[in-house]
């Protein structure tokens, strides 16, 4: 959701029962106003929280002025504790304003965070170890060694981050538009959907580089208006109905929740401009999802 | 731009003209134009490129940055999506304001206003035409010096700001220019006096006019002409004056268009739409009617001296705190929702106990304790039905004689608890959103935890849905929605330590034997503990529900007493064929207010989490546990006042993966004999075999019977 109506996104989302505590959105407010004018972005995202075991994550994302450039991602942790190692004791963590930049995901860290399973543990320096069975060769002899990989937690949070935005960040339909030129722009018109369309799940797109929109027969491209359809609908997502569509307060608010992340709640106010998404939750993907429909 | 009246004008030349001031000052007061030029011009573009400085580089998408010439030969041709005919009169418009723009640019040059008479007018206008038919592409410096003096007198011409004395002479002066560059190449526009005569009517007015005609033209398809729409455009351009006007120009003629319709369609649209919002804050008014007035001093002080219903807003503060919660006035709504439960059932205790997230509707759970003899009973058909079919099938094996018995007994039936014990301590109301009905769930079955504990399904918001899972769930969603309650009830409702304590009773002894103390009351000497020791230490807490055993109830029931009592109704020979053991162990789980820290670890993973709310004012804040075990179960306790509560899908976390539990094997159904035993039958030489070896077995015996007889008659011979 964007930095700058951060209260009303809040509270639109509230819905899904996890938000901010009062202290965390007023250093939010602040702290995310300062990371626009450090780092010259064009647009902040506050991304979401991920709960750790011992502290939270909360991430926020910096858009430059092309909205579908690879995003900066930013943490904030709890900081080192000087002391007291107690949960919940911020004695002594300075870095409570502070916010991190993490590396960008490469296709390596995913493969390589794919093994780990459980709850993150709220220490970005926090080593995970893995035994893996590897094939060392001496000579002629060929045997396999467990060889204990360490995979550091920052490495896990960026690849997890960088799964949800890859599966489940959605926009709205023409909320963004591309220009001849390339870049992709804020469209200044939209006006918000209207109710008939914002009911449906093809009016929802995700907010990454299309994969599928090559594979589209010829017919279905030329229905497209190709400034507005540059990017996958959510309706073929697989599997299917792993999102649930939702109105609240009458008609006045429509919500989307990914069954696939659990915790990840779109939310938009037909023919207003209001939209955003959040991610509050444990990190983790719902793989049981196939059982649970 | 106050000096931009009304934009209805009756007059649109007048509407265009004054169109066109405004763009005259914006210019003015913007950049050298011509440093905006990069192309090899016709006039025409240069013209049309000046006065938009605002909008930035001329390179714009949308700007038609393509030779005038296409713009004006070819309406239908260039890329751009606005129409052409647009294009290319609009460049006449902008070729007028540009030659205003450029006139106060030429101020400090010569400010000759000579009042130039039509002779070097057309003296220019030819020098024009030759540029225009050349095809070489003119630099800007020479187009400039060419294009002074005609502003000049331009200038002269718009000096006295009098529109309409100068609106035929621009049109004049417009149109030439038109008709110069376009001698060269076809043009749609009729104009039939191509070249520069000057009879009566002169070509230019009735050029004007039949340019005018033609964009007066009404579609045939959508009724609006494009005079109109341009016009309406234009207006909307410039009462609202959008920044970089020139980027969107396109979304606001879509808007603009879209206008037209929204009118007649207007009110069917809104009827359908509208309606579920209207509805739902109908329903939602109600909540905020106070009842009925009769009486109102009396009932107000019933109300307040019986209060059942919880500060539902005070616990919602707390958990705010925490992060956890719906929206304040999202809560106030349930708040009244209560209320009303709370009003129209007879109700001890009442409680928020959560929300629980569903595919299309979510269901709020309110935690509903019934006074004392006031439960509402349903009629429980479950174990009537169960017998049934017991005697069913009693009787069909009666019937049909000689079938192999089964063993197969159903699993004897653990009966559910008592209402008011064990897991149906509470009784639970679920509703689709604040100001729907309350709909009561029913108790809940031993068998439906145990099912329920194998499957796992997301709910969908209706309570009728079937769930269609392996184990086969008792029950469709409504009994699902209990089962879940319950287990979560059970295994993340925490309190402070020593806030309950159990209640001083006589027969402790007997309750020791049964290995239960299931009452429990509240201290009245709770002191509280302080905050950061909630935090610290997770043996400050307690579970104040019972824990389900993993029969499904919270009280053992041994199931052997009861069959032993139907056995002396069952036949004999049944009871010789039971496979019952005989002691089945009781099955023994943690005791009522056992400190969480004794809860089991998840794989190495804690099962709660605890944090202070707030990390910069400790002083104030209050000891928050979230449970690891059930995402989205909170508690918070500010060291004397407690809350738990849940929001989520209602399902338990575990980090490996569901397998759904695997088939049973196939069941023994009778016992094996040699009747029923399946054998191969014996091939040919088997059988020859066989019936050598018995026909070799015959003969002896036949010898022996021989043997015998001679043995015999040897006997009585000898005897003799």
């Amino acid at each position: 959701m964007d930095a700058e109506s951060l209260l009303l996104s809040l509270e639109l989302a509230s819905g899904s029962g996890q938000g901010l505590s009062p202290d965390r959105r007023a250093s939010l407010l602040t702290s995310l106003t300062l990371v626009k004018r450090d780092y010259r972005y064009d647009r902040v995202l506050f991304w979401g929280r991920i709960l750790g075991l011992v502290a939270d994550y909360y991430i926020a994302q910096g858009l430059s002025e092309d909205q579908l450039a690879p995003r900066k991602t930013l943490y904030r942790g709890r900081g080192r504790k000087l002391g007291n190692q107690d949960p919940g004791d911020v004695v002594g963590s300075l870095n409570c304003m502070e916010w991190s930049l993490l590396p960008p995901a490469t296709e390596e860290m995913v493969v390589q965070t794919s093994v780990l399973k459980g709850r993150f543990m709220g220490d970005p320096s926090h080593e995970y170890e893995h035994t893996e069975l590897q094939k060392m060769s001496e000579g002629e002899k060929v045997f396999e060694e467990e060889v204990v990989v360490q995979i550091k937690e920052e490495t896990r949070l960026v690849s997890v981050i960088d799964q949800i935005d890859k599966a489940v960040a959605v926009i709205p339909r023409g909320a963004l538009f591309k220009t001849p030129f390339g870049p992709i722009h804020v469209n200044r018109t939209f006006e918000g959907l209207s109710l008939s369309e914002a009911k449906k799940l093809s009016s929802y797109f995700h907010f990454k580089e299309p994969v599928e929109l090559k594979n589209k027969t010829l017919l279905e491209k030329a229905d497209l208006d190709p400034s507005l359809d540059f990017m996958d609908p959510l309706e073929h997502d697989i599997p299917k109905g792993s999102w649930s569509i939702q109105m609240e307060r009458g008609n006045a608010l429509v919500v989307l929740r990914s069954l696939l992340w659990p915790g990840l709640t779109f939310f938009h106010a037909p023919r207003t401009k209001n939209y955003g998404y959040i991610y509050v939750g444990t990190g983790e993907k719902n793989i049981d999802l196939p059982f649970m429909l | 731009m106050e000096d931009l009246t009304s934009p209805k004008q009756d007059k649109k030349n007048q509407e265009l003209g004054e169109a066109r001031r405004p763009w005259e000052e914006i210019a003015a007061s913007s950049q050298d134009p011509k440093s905006g030029l990069s192309e090899p011009l016709e006039p025409e573009q240069w013209l049309e490129t000046g006065p938009q400085p605002r909008s930035g580089p001329p390179q714009s998408p949308q700007s038609r940055a393509s030779p005038p010439l296409d713009d004006v030969t070819g309406p239908g041709a260039p890329s751009p999506p606005s129409p052409a005919p647009e294009a290319s009169f609009i460049p006449s418009t902008l070729a007028l304001a540009r030659q205003q723009l450029a006139a106060p640019w030429q101020s400090d040059r010569t400010t000759d206003v000579n009042p130039k008479a039509e002779t070097p007018h057309s003296h220019r206008l030819e020098q024009s035409s030759d540029q225009g038919k050349s095809t070489a592409p003119q630099t800007c410096q020479s187009e400039g010096d060419i294009f002074q003096q005609s502003q000049q007198t331009e200038r002269h011409l718009y000096g006295p700001e009098d529109v309409s004395n100068n609106n035929s002479k621009q049109k004049e002066l417009r149109f030439n220019i038109f008709q110069e560059e376009d001698s060269n190449s076809n043009y749609e526009l009729d104009h039939t006096e191509s070249g520069v005569s000057e009879g009566a009517p002169s070509p230019l007015e009735i050029a004007i006019q039949s340019a005018k005609a033609y964009l007066l033209k009404t579609s045939s398809k959508s009724g609006l002409n494009l005079y109109d729409h341009l016009s309406d455009m234009l207006t909307k351009v410039l009462d609202e004056r959008p920044e970089n006007a020139v980027d969107i120009i396109e979304s606001i003629s879509q808007d603009v268009k879209m206008a037209h319709f929204r009118k007649k369609l207007d009110t069917l649209q809104n009827e359908n739409e509208m309606l579920p919002i209207y509805e739902t804050a109908e329903k939602q008014k109600a909540l905020f009617l106070q009842g009925n007035l009769e009486g109102v001093d009396q009932e107000l002080e019933d109300e307040i001296a019986e209060n059942s219903l919880p500060n539902v807003m005070e616990s919602a503060f707390y958990f705010e705190q925490a992060g956890v919660g719906l929206g304040t006035d999202e809560t106030y709504r349930i708040f009244l929702a209560l209320k009303q439960l709370t009003d129209t059932h007879p109700i001890q205790r009442c409680r928020f106990w959560g929300k629980i997230l569903g595919l299309e509707m979510n269901y709020i759970v309110a935690e509903v304790e019934f006074r004392e003899g006031e439960d509402e009973e349903d009629v429980e058909d479950e174990d009537v039905t169960e017998e049934r079919d017991d005697g069913d099938s009693d009787a069909e094996e009666n019937d049909e004689d000689e079938l192999p018995r089964t063993f197969y007994k159903t699993p004897q039936v653990i009966p559910k608890e008592e209402n008011r014990t064990g897991a149906n301590k509470y009784v639970y109301f679920v509703c689709n959103e604040p100001g729907g009905t309350w709909v009561k769930l029913p108790p809940v079955t031993p068998a439906q935890i145990v099912t329920a504990r194998k499957i796992k399904k997301f709910f969908t918001g209706r309570l009728e849905t079937p769930i269609v899972s392996y184990p086969p769930f008792p029950g469709n969603e409504s009994n699902y929605l209990r089962a879940q309650i319950a287990r979560i009830s059970a295994g993340t409702h925490v309190s402070p330590l020593g806030f309950y304590q159990f209640g001083e009773e006589e027969g402790e002894e007997e309750e020791e034997v049964e290995g239960r103390r299931d009452s429990f009351e509240e201290n009245p000497d709770f002191e509280g503990i302080q905050v950061i020791d909630l935090v610290e230490s997770l043996s400050n807490w307690v579970h104040h529900v019972q824990h389900i055993l993993p029969q499904g109830r919270c009280n053992w029931f041994n199931p052997i007493q009861k069959s032993e009592e139907e056995e002396e109704e069952e036949d004999e020979e049944k009871e010789e064929e039971k496979e019952e053991p005989e002691y089945m162990e009781q099955e023994v789980g943690p005791p009522l207010l056992t400190p969480i820290s004794e809860d089991l670890e998840i794989q190495n993973m804690p099962p709660w989490t605890t944090r202070l709310s707030s990390t910069l004012i400790p002083q104030y804040a209050i000891a928050i546990l979230r449970s690891n075990l059930w995402p989205g179960a909170y508690a918070f306790s500010n060291g004397k006042k407690f809350e738990n509560f849940y929001i989520g899908w209602g399902h338990k976390y575990s980090p490996d993966n569901y397998t759904p539990p695997a088939l049973p094997p196939v069941y023994q159904e009778y016992p094996s004999g040699a009747e029923i035993t399946e054998m191969d039958d014996p091939s040919v030489e088997e059988e020859q075999a066989f019936r050598a070896a018995r026909e070799a077995a015959a003969l002896p015996v036949e010898e022996m019977g021989e043997t015998e007889e001679d043995e015999d008659e040897d006997d009585d011979s000898d005897q003799e």
